[in-house]
């Protein structure tokens, strides 16, 4: 039997060890402004988070990889157009398209570099009302078999983080219908479309699910108290699910 | 790097310090740069010669109404004189610096500055207040601080008037377009409209760092033979003399546009700005830092080297060009963004370089520190600029204006609310008082500002613990422990108005209180200073007396002004805008988890109003509705504030409230709506024994603004605690009521009650009405 601690707050889950064994990268583009916070998330989910430089031409052995929102050289040109030519991003399209393959996960600027780089199809355009937007979302989980959602239920709706400026995504009718037809729109938006984006669409995955990009920040919606409406931690189970995957435990 | 073509520096007939001397009877263009005929006499009397037209520019911008504090200074003295060895203890460094720093503990600073940038946001208001922001976040980088939160207090005409929705929509697009891609959370700030500020719209910006106490950088150039470099973005032609032509005249239809002196910033630029002076501070690689801001390399060059123990010599024709015509004097005049100087030791000049590149920042070896207390500018060799940095940074003339209480003033506060025409058919029925609730929650100063902060990133940094609308915007600093800050700003122009003593104290009073209310102790102040033209002793009395209001006030409050900006000839001919001193207050936490939203959420909390409410309505939000500005602003009682703030600060640190929201514009009609609409929480409210106890009319109770009040949610397990404690402290309390989640509505009981869903198309209607 164990002794009741004196202190609610101060008893912790017990620790997989093999979390922290899980290296995980950040991506730093100059402009870059979402990084600390992607590798705070992935501190909080137990593993290690590695910084990686877009010039660097080694991806450092980690096990997975994140590519943080910002607005990268500026954006003057087109979302993500610049950075998908960092010497780091051919190493990381080499790595997720290998057998190996690598989990990526784009967020905000890194979905649109990600569609950039044609890891995965379609693109992103200005919101439809021009402005850019702040708010808590909500989208439903509409994949939960990729390597960065399959902690989440099938169907579940989570509230998270939605802030840019171009997040309307855009792709021809075709490639939309493919990507309903293989299941890989992976979030869709609920209640509001916030952007414009097609068929709601907030996130997709590529063929093998190890790639996934999306607009909305699950990685402001991961610790009590700075995340949606004060309390919010729906964001976490991306990083859980990462982790799951890594560790072969699903 | 590239190179500067020789070519570019032989064309210009080059005005060096020699031909100056030997042609003294040349004519100068000093009136076109903004000096008047005895400033430039003094130029002439410190020089011993006539200027060069390289030093001209020079003492032109610096000693501009905007460098020189020209007309303020002898007033601003007192935040530095009434000042208690208690109110210094947690100051690091005071005014004077780029901005005040604070001691957070733990080895931890803050450092915060509130600054202005209305002209430019008149004339370009995206480009104006991206590089407000832009600006005021150099500041804060030049101490050595890493930004972690910025704030915008806006200020702009008649709602309806068909110029506003051009200046609001740019001031808000550049705002979110610079600060979102600085990766800066917006925490705040404030939105008034009012046509007095139709042809002066205030565009200020807010910027707080943090940084460990042996980070902390000033600005100054010591040590011979320290180099000076200059980096960033490169000189260009944009916001010539804005500090001079732009910031420190009147606006007059018959002057030609002054678009030129705006200037456009980068964001981009700014972002691997911040990145690689943090980058530089973490080495240790500068002795000195300043950022260049108003009056360009003029400023940057003569600051450093008169807070320096030495001189400095620099090679202008090094400095990277945009534009290769410029001249030698628009060099130094130039006020274009994103650029920074530096003194770097020889033994630092390689690893300054490595941290350059990495980030593909640009950089240029301009001269270096020297021993002589000289000043000297060289243009291809020749010099150009031969000065004491001081005369020009610090000892430019400084104005006793004459200032007398306008003739106007006793009429204006004679002519009260009360009973006045614009009384009639005061508001008494059931019906009444409740339309009356929703044309106030719906009115542009009081209504849902979500159309602008929703173009805001307020999340990004993850250490967000709280942002508008509730009362205080809160940043966590440390993670491991959970010390955060705290920051609120506020002004009333119609309080200061009609009285400016008491209106800036009651400016720092509501900062206080909003700070309070989030549950941070609040430490220091930071002031913007938006009034008309000091050369009009109206206008120069509002100044003189708000300042010595706003000095009294944080004597009795104890917390002490540690840095701010003056903006002065905010007005359009010969009328100028409502005086408004904005004012912002910095508080903190031990941990940030025990900050107290503004909004209710939990169920069956008994809910409590803090104060008593007297009969407050000149200059009120409702007066403001029914067209009347006259009478007193309610009258300030700081030590009643000082209460409210300890019972709120304990409260919160003691896990006795969840909620609290304070009573300011709009009394506690408004508060009562925001907290139900906060969290979309209803409450039950009965007001009949709190308005007997007061002794004043339901409709005075819903729309008074009587200072020092707050309205708080109390668990029903604190109730006997919370009540005992305001008791000992003898502070009036009284119970109003209890949240009611399951009934979707603000039920006054008695009165009315008025579903949320109603409510909030009233409160949330009003934006996107006028603005799309």
């Amino acid at each position: 039997m164990t002794e009741t601690p004196l202190i609610g707050g101060a008893v912790q889950a017990p620790v997989d060890t093999r979390l922290a064994g899980a290296r995980i990268g950040v991506v730093t583009f100059p402009g870059t402004l979402d990084d600390r916070d992607a590798s705070r998330a992935v501190r909080l989910s137990g593993a290690t988070a590695v910084d990686l430089w877009h010039a660097d031409t080694v991806l450092a052995d980690v096990d997975a990889v994140i590519i943080p929102g910002g607005f990268s050289y500026g954006d003057y040109l087109r979302a993500g157009a610049i950075s998908r030519f960092a010497p780091l991003m051919a190493k990381i399209i080499d790595a997720a398209n290998s057998d190996a393959k690598l989990p990526v996960l784009g967020i905000c600027n890194g979905f649109q570099i990600l569609t950039e780089a044609h890891l995965l199809p379609g693109s992103m355009i200005k919101n439809d009302h021009l402005k850019f937007l702040c708010r808590d979302q909500v989208l439903r989980v509409e994949n939960n078999t990729t390597a960065w959602t399959n902690a989440y239920a099938a169907g579940q709706d989570i509230t998270v983080v939605l802030k840019n400026q171009d997040g309307q995504y855009i792709a021809d009718e075709k490639t939309l219908d493919a990507l309903e037809a293989e299941g890989r729109v992976a979030f869709r938006y609920v209640g509001h479309n916030p952007n414009g984006s097609r068929r709601d669409i907030a996130g997709i995955s590529n063929a093998a699910g190890n790639v996934v990009g999306l607009m909305p920040h699950p990685e402001h919606a991961v610790e009590t108290g700075y995340g949606p409406a004060h309390t919010g931690t729906d964001g976490l189970g991306f990083f859980n699910s990462v982790l799951n995957t890594l560790l072969g435990d699903k | 790097m590239s190179e500067i073509s020789t070519e570019s520096t032989k064309k210009f007939n080059i005005d060096t310090v020699e031909n100056a001397a030997a042609t003294p009877g040349v004519e100068l263009p000093w009136a076109e740069l903004g000096l008047k005929q005895n400033e430039f006499d003094d130029v002439v009397k410190v020089l011993g010669r006539r200027p060069t037209a390289a030093e001209l520019a020079m003492y032109s911008v610096m000693w501009s109404e905007h460098c020189s504090y020209k007309s303020s200074k002898n007033h601003l003295s007192q935040f530095g004189k009434k000042v208690t060895e208690e109110m210094k203890k947690d100051m690091l460094v005071g005014i004077g610096e780029n901005a005040g720093v604070t001691n957070l503990g733990d080895g931890w600073a803050v450092t915060f500055k509130i600054e202005s940038h209305n002209s430019p946001s008149m004339i370009e208001p995206y480009q104006g207040a991206a590089t407000g922001i832009g600006g005021i976040v150099r500041d804060i980088i030049s101490m050595g601080a890493r930004p972690v939160a910025v704030m915008d207090p806006l200020r702009f005409g008649a709602i309806d008037h068909p110029d506003t929705a051009r200046v609001m929509h740019g001031a808000v697009a550049g705002i979110g377009g610079y600060g979102n891609s600085l990766g800066l959370p917006n925490i705040g700030g404030e939105m008034v409209f009012d046509a007095v500020y139709q042809g002066n719209p205030l565009v200020n910006a807010l910027a707080v760092g943090v940084m460990r106490h042996e980070d902390i950088r000033l600005a100054n150039a010591s040590g011979k033979g320290n180099k000076v470099v200059l980096f960033g973005a490169r000189t260009g032609g944009d916001g010539i003399g804005g500090a001079s032509i732009l910031s420190s005249e009147s606006f007059d239809d018959t002057k030609p546009s002054k678009r030129p002196a705006v200037q456009v910033g980068d964001p981009f630029a700014e972002k691997v700005l911040i990145e690689c002076c943090l980058e530089l501070f973490k080495g240790s690689l500068v002795e000195g830092i300043q950022d260049l801001g108003a009056a360009g390399i003029s400023c940057a060059t003569s600051e450093l080297a008169s807070n320096g123990d030495g001189g400095m010599e620099v090679e202008l024709t090094s400095v990277l060009l945009r534009d290769p015509s410029l001249t030698p004097g628009e060099i130094l005049m130039s006020e274009s963004q994103e650029r920074m100087m530096a003194v770097v030791s020889p033994a630092n000049v390689a690893a300054f370089e490595a941290v350059m590149d990495k980030w593909a920042v640009e950089y240029s070896w301009l001269g270096e520190v020297t021993d002589t207390g000289r000043l000297i500018i060289k243009w291809d060799g020749a010099v150009i600029v031969d000065v004491d940095p001081r005369t020009v940074a610090h000892d430019g003339p400084v104005y006793d204006r004459p200032y007398a209480r306008p003739d106007w003033q006793d009429a204006l506060q004679a002519d009260v609310f009360n009973g006045s025409t614009a009384d009639a058919g005061r508001p008494t029925t059931v019906d009444e008082l409740k339309a009356a609730v929703l044309e106030l929650i719906a009115s542009p100063n009081m209504c849902s500002k979500d159309w602008i902060t929703n173009q805001y990133d307020r999340y990004v940094g993850g250490n967000t613990a709280m942002a508008f609308p509730d009362d205080a915007g809160v940043i966590r600093v440390d993670e491991e422990t959970g010390l955060g800050v705290a920051l609120a700003t506020d002004a009333n122009g119609r309080y200061t108005f009609l009285d400016p003593y008491h209106g800036a104290q009651l400016a720092l009073a509501e900062a206080y209180r909003n700070v309070a209310t989030s549950g941070a102790i609040p430490m220091a102040v930071s002031d913007c200073l938006n009034f008309g033209s000091p050369e009009d002793p109206d206008v120069m009395w509002q100044l003189a007396e708000a300042i010595r209001g706003l000095s009294d006030a944080c004597m009795v409050l104890g917390i002490p002004v540690t840095g701010g900006n003056v903006s002065l000839y905010n007005q359009t001919g010969s009328t100028p805008i409502h005086p408004t001193p904005v004012v912002a207050v910095l508080g903190k936490f031990d941990d940030v988890a025990r900050r107290t939203p503004s909004g209710w959420a939990e169920d069956g909390q008994a809910i409590y109003l803090l104060g008593t409410t007297a009969d407050d309505m000149d200059g009120s939000e409702w007066a403001n509705l029914r067209g009347h500005l006259g009478g007193l602003p309610p009258a300030v009682d700081l030590e009643r504030e000082r209460e409210l703030g300890q019972i709120l600060i304990n409260a919160s640190r003691d896990g006795m409230i969840d909620s609290a929201h304070d009573l300011s514009e709009g009394g506690l009609a408004a508060a009562l709506v925001e907290s139900a609409l906060r969290f979309n929480t209803g409450a039950r409210v009965a007001l009949d024994e709190v308005a007997a106890r007061d002794g004043v009319d339901t409709f005075t109770l819903l729309f008074s603004e009587t200072q020092g009040r707050a309205i708080v949610a109390v668990p029903r397990s604190e109730e006997v605690r919370f009540n005992d404690m305001c008791t000992a402290r003898r502070f009036p309390v009284s119970r109003i009521g209890v949240v009611d989640a399951a009934g979707g509505a603000l039920d006054l009981q008695g009165l009315f009650s008025a579903p949320l869903e109603e409510l909030r198309e009233a409160h949330e209607g009003t934006l996107p009405k006028y603005f799309g």
